[in-house]
């Protein structure tokens, strides 16, 4: 009897002692590390991208040894991806996303969860627009973490020699360098009419330097239609460059059958076929050809136009969450940081919108330009294609794009595009 | 019991992802809303969905015809030539290349400018043989004392007498376009009895003067300069040199005018836009039948093969022509194998998908859209619609199962 008794308190006490033991264990684990768990993580980024944000996450679990982040490129097809992740009910923890209008449509759902955790980082490292932006009903949701400069105009500077020209700062200078340029033997511009977003981009610094920011976003809300007078002046703007059909390289034709590498090789190549490209910080590495940076081609923000203040039109990726953890958290945090930033950042290829990111970061001269406009712009708006419904502003073939390359087809037509676009649009953000 | 494979095959793969799509048809963008035939309604009254149906029907209408008409006549040559297998082999080969493949090979081969597409070389190679590019291509008139364009020729504005002197400036000539032998244009003196001039790039880095010869601008050797009556009819022609200086000896008393005829302004040929909007539909078309051809070649060639040959021989000794015997007995036997080949197409038609994506720049897929690209690019390009896209879904759906149910039916008929 008594004989089982202390058998039992012995199994107790041993019991207890293994569970202390183990209980200890576990605190040593947790003092050990601040946050363990697994992360997924679905993003645009491929490739080279892909390989650049892996160093950032690297950078994170060597800081976070718990946490185990597995990184799935999606490319383009993130909404799509995403989409069926959150109807399927089986979301990765985070996602780095293209376009805000998909993030502010998960944030209406509540698929994605609120990072105002985040805030008081942003406060300190981006400027208010960028907070603006991320925040939906109240909330922030998205952080832009991979910026992009859209206000540039690349040239080939064998081009501008050959015409005795230099980058202008005006719209009037743009347009009378143009002729010049024209007269030296080199059309003036190359338009990537093949794609038609690059034709929204023109329209946005166009219209963002006529018409000023409020209009911007109250167009980009479409609380403002489309066949609002402050629309045309832009069209009719931006016809003084379409409508110069002799200095397009390849004439209206040949323009709306190039795409993105075509536009820029003709800039890029020697001799050149064309002096500028009104396009976004990403030519360069969109160039097949050959050319150097600063003595081969070189880049200008988009001028002013009648005294516009300096504006920069951009984009961005995303970041956000699906699943509230610790881990996420914790990489959202650190991703806000300027270190982590500075880490792609020194890769190449990456603008980010963190202030802190010291401009020697930049491995070269031209993106350390408008990396540091981006982050730096007084005025910066998103991209109001990427804003709008993609119906209308975000597929190819279709709504503001085909207008607009319509438009480059007939720049005489002012009001019909401004009314085709305004039904186009009132058809898309109805839905 | 034996069957239940099958048949849990079947509900997985065709029976759940019909029905799924019809259910999801009926509902909106965001799947919340039950909508009724709303998007079916959208799908017969935007732009984008009646053009691809509208291309849908030319590709119906053209090309199960076209294909099938080809593929006879293909099949009754080559068994009467002699190098009848290695054609046959060549017209099969791109059968073996997937379609989105062979897109993009006609998409290289479209391309406009001839330096780059093969077609628009071939064309080109041929048009600058009956007319060759002028050798100042770009040129363009500068200053204000010109008048005409390039495309008509360019005249000096006031008539010259003569012992004056006629300047012709020019511009727009890309510094690597400027012809060898060229050295700073030269001020024309005047002769008496003579009329004198220039033609010259008004051109030096920012841009210069215009109509004002300048340093650094050179002139613009081996261009032919007419010298006009008052009627415009040309009386002489001359050609200058490397300082870009001409002179007409022995002028008549009078008044003339200088010009440079259009020739040398010829632009060389810019190619046919092949991908351009409006040939856009003929062009995807010419390369799927090249893919196609094959095909129904082979099809109607086995079909060939097996009609009895004395019932040809019977038709030409009762003294029949060949063209009679292939229209009243080659083809009536041919028929069953005709319309399997014209279903068959007839079918792949109302589906084809990948080759407009490949062949049709972004910039013209809204033109050249049919149904099977609408039902993507709603549900996956960027629109993200599955509604609408379930919607075209099921009216693609819709328009295939007559053909089907016409090639169920002549199956049993064969069986």
């Amino acid at each position: 009897m008594s004989r089982l008794r202390i058998s039992l308190l012995v199994l107790g006490a041993a019991i207890a002692s293994l569970t202390a033991l183990a209980s200890t264990a576990g605190a040593t684990s947790h003092r050990k590390y601040a946050v363990s768990g697994n992360l997924s993580w679905v993003g645009i980024w491929s490739g080279a991208e892909q390989k650049h944000f892996q160093a950032v996450l690297d950078a994170f679990q060597k800081k976070n040894p718990g946490v185990k982040v597995k990184y799935t490129s999606a490319g383009d097809n993130v909404p799509t991806v995403l989409s069926t992740a959150v109807a399927g009910g089986n979301p990765p923890d985070l996602a780095s996303i293209g376009q805000p209008g998909l993030v502010k449509q998960f944030a209406a759902r509540k698929a994605i969860k609120p990072i105002d955790f985040v805030r008081p980082q942003m406060l300190k490292y981006y400027t208010p627009s960028w907070i603006t932006l991320g925040t939906s009903g109240g909330k922030l949701y998205g952080m832009v973490f991979k910026g992009a400069n859209k206000s540039t105009i690349w040239y080939s500077v064998a081009a501008f020699k050959n015409a005795g020209v230099k980058p202008p700062a005006t719209w009037t200078q743009l347009l009378a360098n143009a002729k010049t340029l024209r007269a030296s033997g080199t059309p003036a511009f190359s338009i990537d009419g093949g794609d038609g977003w690059p034709l929204t981009d023109i329209f946005e610094n166009v219209y963002i330097r006529t018409a000023g920011a409020s209009k911007y976003d109250l167009l980009a809300a479409h609380r403002l239609k489309w066949t609002d007078p402050s629309v045309k002046v832009a069209l009719k703007t931006m016809a003084q460059i379409f409508g110069d059909t002799g200095n397009i390289y390849g004439g209206t034709t040949g323009a709306l059958q190039a795409l993105l590498a075509d536009s820029v090789n003709a800039v890029f190549s020697t001799p050149p076929k064309a002096a500028m490209t009104i396009e976004g910080d990403f030519v360069p590495t969109a160039a097949t050809v050959k050319a150097k940076p600063l003595t081969g081609y070189n880049v200008f923000p988009f001028p002013s136009i009648l005294g516009s203040p300096p504006s920069v039109v951009g984009g961005g990726d995303t970041v956000v969450m699906f699943k509230d953890t610790p881990a996420a958290r914790a990489l959202i945090s650190y991703l806000a940081t300027p270190e982590a930033a500075t880490i792609w950042a020194k890769l190449g290829g990456f603008s980010s919108p963190n202030k802190g990111v010291p401009a020697s970061a930049y491995p070269d001269v031209l993106t350390r330009i408008t990396a540091t406009a981006l982050a730096k712009a007084k005025i910066f708006r998103f991209d109001m294609s990427d804003l709008a419904p993609a119906a209308f502003g975000g597929t190819a073939g279709q709504g503001e794009w085909k207008i607009l390359q319509d438009f480059l087809k007939n720049p005489k037509d002012i009001d019909g595009t401004a009314s085709k676009l305004e039904s186009a649009a009132a058809a898309a953000y109805k839905k | 019991m034996f069957l239940a494979p099958a048949v849990i095959l079947l509900v997985v793969w065709i029976l759940y992802p019909l029905v799924y799509t019809v259910w999801r048809s009926f509902y909106d963008r965001s799947g919340a809303n039950f909508i009724w035939f709303d998007n079916y309604q959208t799908l017969f009254t935007t732009d984008t969905t009646r053009t691809a149906i509208r291309n849908n029907a030319v590709w119906v209408a053209v090309v199960p015809a076209l294909v099938t008409a080809i593929g006879l006549v293909f099949a009754v040559l080559t068994e009467r030539i002699r190098w009848g297998v290695a054609f046959k082999i060549a017209v099969f080969m791109p059968m073996a290349v997937s379609l989105f493949a062979a897109g993009v090979i006609w998409r290289i081969m479209y391309q406009q400018e001839p330096s780059r597409g093969a077609l628009n070389a071939v064309i080109a190679s041929v048009h600058d043989k009956v007319q060759p590019p002028g050798p100042l291509s770009d040129a363009l008139p500068s200053g204000t004392q010109l008048t005409g364009t390039p495309a008509t020729g360019i005249v000096l504005k006031t008539p010259v007498r003569p012992g004056s002197v006629a300047l012709l400036p020019l511009t727009g000539i890309p510094p690597d376009q400027v012809p060898a032998g060229s050295v700073q244009a030269k001020q024309p003196t005047p002769q008496a009895g003579a009329i004198t001039g220039a033609v010259w790039r008004d051109f030096k880095p920012g841009g210069g003067t215009p109509g004002k010869l300048e340093k650094e601008e050179v002139g613009l050797p081996d261009v032919t300069v007419e010298l006009r009556d008052s009627s415009g009819k040309a009386i002489a022609t001359t050609t200058t040199s490397g300082n870009g200086n001409f002179t007409f000896s022995d002028v008549k008393d009078g008044e003339y005018k200088t010009a440079i005829g259009s020739a040398t302004f010829r632009q060389p040929y810019g190619g046919v836009a092949w991908l351009g909007s409006k040939l856009i539909n003929p062009s995807i078309m010419i390369a799927y039948i090249w893919v196609w051809a094959g095909f129904a070649m082979v099809v109607v060639g086995a079909g060939l093969a097996a009609i009895p040959r004395d019932v040809l021989e019977a038709a030409r000794t009762d003294g029949s022509t060949e063209w009679q015997v292939f229209r009243r007995v080659t083809v009536p036997l041919l028929a069953p194998v005709l319309s399997v080949v014209f279903i068959t197409m007839l079918i792949n038609v109302l589906k084809v998908f990948d080759i407009v994506l490949s062949v049709a720049p972004p910039s013209v897929q809204a033109n050249a859209n049919v149904i099977a690209l609408a039902m993507w690019r709603t549900s996956f390009g960027g629109v993200n619609d599955f509604g609408l896209g379930s919607a075209i879904a099921v009216f693609l759906f819709l328009l295939v199962i007559p053909v089907l149910a016409l090639n169920i039916r002549r199956f049993r008929r064969e069986v």
